[in-house]
């Protein structure tokens, strides 16, 4: 909060035993935890959406917004914010670089854990997940509000994006050909029928089809029902023992343009423990459309 | 090629604010849009999905047989789904009881002049684009 010298120290990890058995359980928070914390000294709660106007209907009592669309992309090239755009952004929610950040919002999470992922470019050092997101929030009748947030604007550094270690461009896709891909969109869209579907021009891509040599794992098998994340043995027999992913693995996750592949970043760097995994943001909609690149059509995975 | 009258309010009221203002707007119109008729409840299937929008929307097209065939729009959104709803009820203020020729004389492109491109962007919009097509096409299947 503007006003205060001191650093407020990060928050305590949420001990709860299913997250305990994820191999970065600091990574997320239960609805239980987050309410018990709620205005805490040093704690900022954020909503990101799919629909932008989502969070004015009612959102967590004291959490501002972040929406990726208009927001966090570059309004020209196609890319991130700038370190100085990122830390107005930051700052004008009252965010410092040490604040505990917690991230929820609709559709399982998925663009919060693409929020997550940006921050993390960003080097943002301790940013969570809420586990099971909005719906879970709002199915267990926990209050929403739609009064705004009071914020006092704090100053946030401007930090320079790091892209070396969890984002892919095309040029590292070509030289990574070979070695372990996701492709976490749906199965229409891995074998290359969606984009032949008539009056649905929406893919943006002239060519269907997968990465060569991709494993086709839809993004939302790694949510349960209520929202929240499987447990890490229903994890590890999807990415582990049935796609044969390795934690020690080299990984590159894509999908239409990288926001459903952060909830698979997600859930292989910080759930499953895997070192190297790349999010390829540019994904099918710059893949798709490149000249002379390989592309695989149909169900099976396919080779380089 | 001109807007209905209710349409081109519409249209003057979000240009005549900014993008800020703009979204409240649209949040505004998506808590007005009426709820589906009764008659709709246990017919969901006749009415038509517009893939195009991010959340599901279910869109159904009646023309009158009088005079100037006028044209009656339903749609059925979630709640959690308050951009869909708003871009339904544009639809719906700016179109509803109009005449057939009316409609199939928008222009594809109105919603460019709402000025919601920076406020929501342009990829939302693709939405609002494919209810109008889908609306002329229902439009002209029941006129032509």
């Amino acid at each position: 909060m503007a006003g205060t010298t001191l650093a407020a120290m990060a928050l305590p990890n949420d001990t709860d035993p299913k997250l305990a058995e994820y191999a970065h359980p600091e990574r997320l928070v239960t609805t239980g935890w987050l309410a018990e914390h709620l205005g805490d000294e040093g704690l900022a709660v954020v909503e990101s959406d799919e629909d932008v106007l989502l969070y004015e209907t009612g959102h967590i009592p004291g959490a501002v917004k972040v929406d990726w669309h208009t927001e966090l992309n570059d309004p020209v090239t196609r890319d991130y914010v700038d370190g100085a755009r990122f830390a107005e952004i930051m700052g004008e929610r009252g965010i410092t670089r040490d604040t505990t950040i917690v991230v929820y919002g609709d559709k399982n999470n998925w663009w919060a854990a693409y929020a997550l992922w940006v921050f993390s470019l960003f080097g943002h050092a301790d940013v969570r997940l809420l586990d099971g997101g909005r719906a879970k929030w709002a199915d267990e009748g926990r209050e929403m509000t739609t009064d705004a947030p009071k914020i006092d604007a704090v100053d946030y550094p401007v930090v320079e994006r790091d892209d070396s270690k969890i984002r892919a461009f095309k040029d590292d896709v070509v030289a990574h050909l070979g070695s372990p891909m996701v492709d976490v969109r749906s199965p229409q869209e891995y074998s290359g029928e969606k984009l032949h579907m008539p009056d649905y021009p929406q893919e943006g891509a002239v060519r269907g089809g997968h990465i060569p040599g991709a494993a086709s794992v839809p993004w939302a098998r790694a949510a349960a029902d209520d929202a929240t994340f499987k447990s890490r043995a229903e994890l590890e027999a999807i990415y582990q023992d049935e796609q044969g992913l390795k934690p020690s693995d080299d990984v590159v996750a894509y999908c239409r343009i990288g926001e459903r592949s952060s909830h698979t970043w997600f859930v292989l760097t910080h759930l499953l423990g895997f070192d190297t995994v790349r999010n390829y943001d540019g994904s099918w909609t710059e893949w798709g459309n490149a000249v002379r690149v390989p592309i695989v059509q149909g169900s099976e995975r396919g080779s380089a | 090629m001109s807007l209905p009258p209710q349409l081109a309010e519409l249209v003057d009221d979000f240009s005549a604010v900014g993008p800020k203002d703009r979204l409240q707007m649209l949040l505004e119109l998506s808590r007005e849009l009426p709820d589906l008729p009764e008659r709709f409840a246990d017919r969901a299937e006749s009415m038509e999905q517009v893939h195009e929008c991010q959340s599901p929307l279910f869109l159904a097209v009646e023309v009158g047989d009088g005079g100037e065939r006028p044209v009656h729009l339903f749609f059925s959104a979630p709640p959690e789904a308050p951009t869909t709803r708003g871009f339904a009820s544009i639809m719906y203020t700016g179109l509803d009881g109009e005449p057939a020729a009316t409609v199939l004389d928008v222009p594809d492109d109105f919603y460019t002049d709402l000025g919601l491109g920076e406020a929501v962007s342009p990829l939302r919009l693709r939405g609002i684009a494919a209810m109008l097509a889908r609306i002329k096409n229902q439009v002209r299947a029941a006129t032509g």
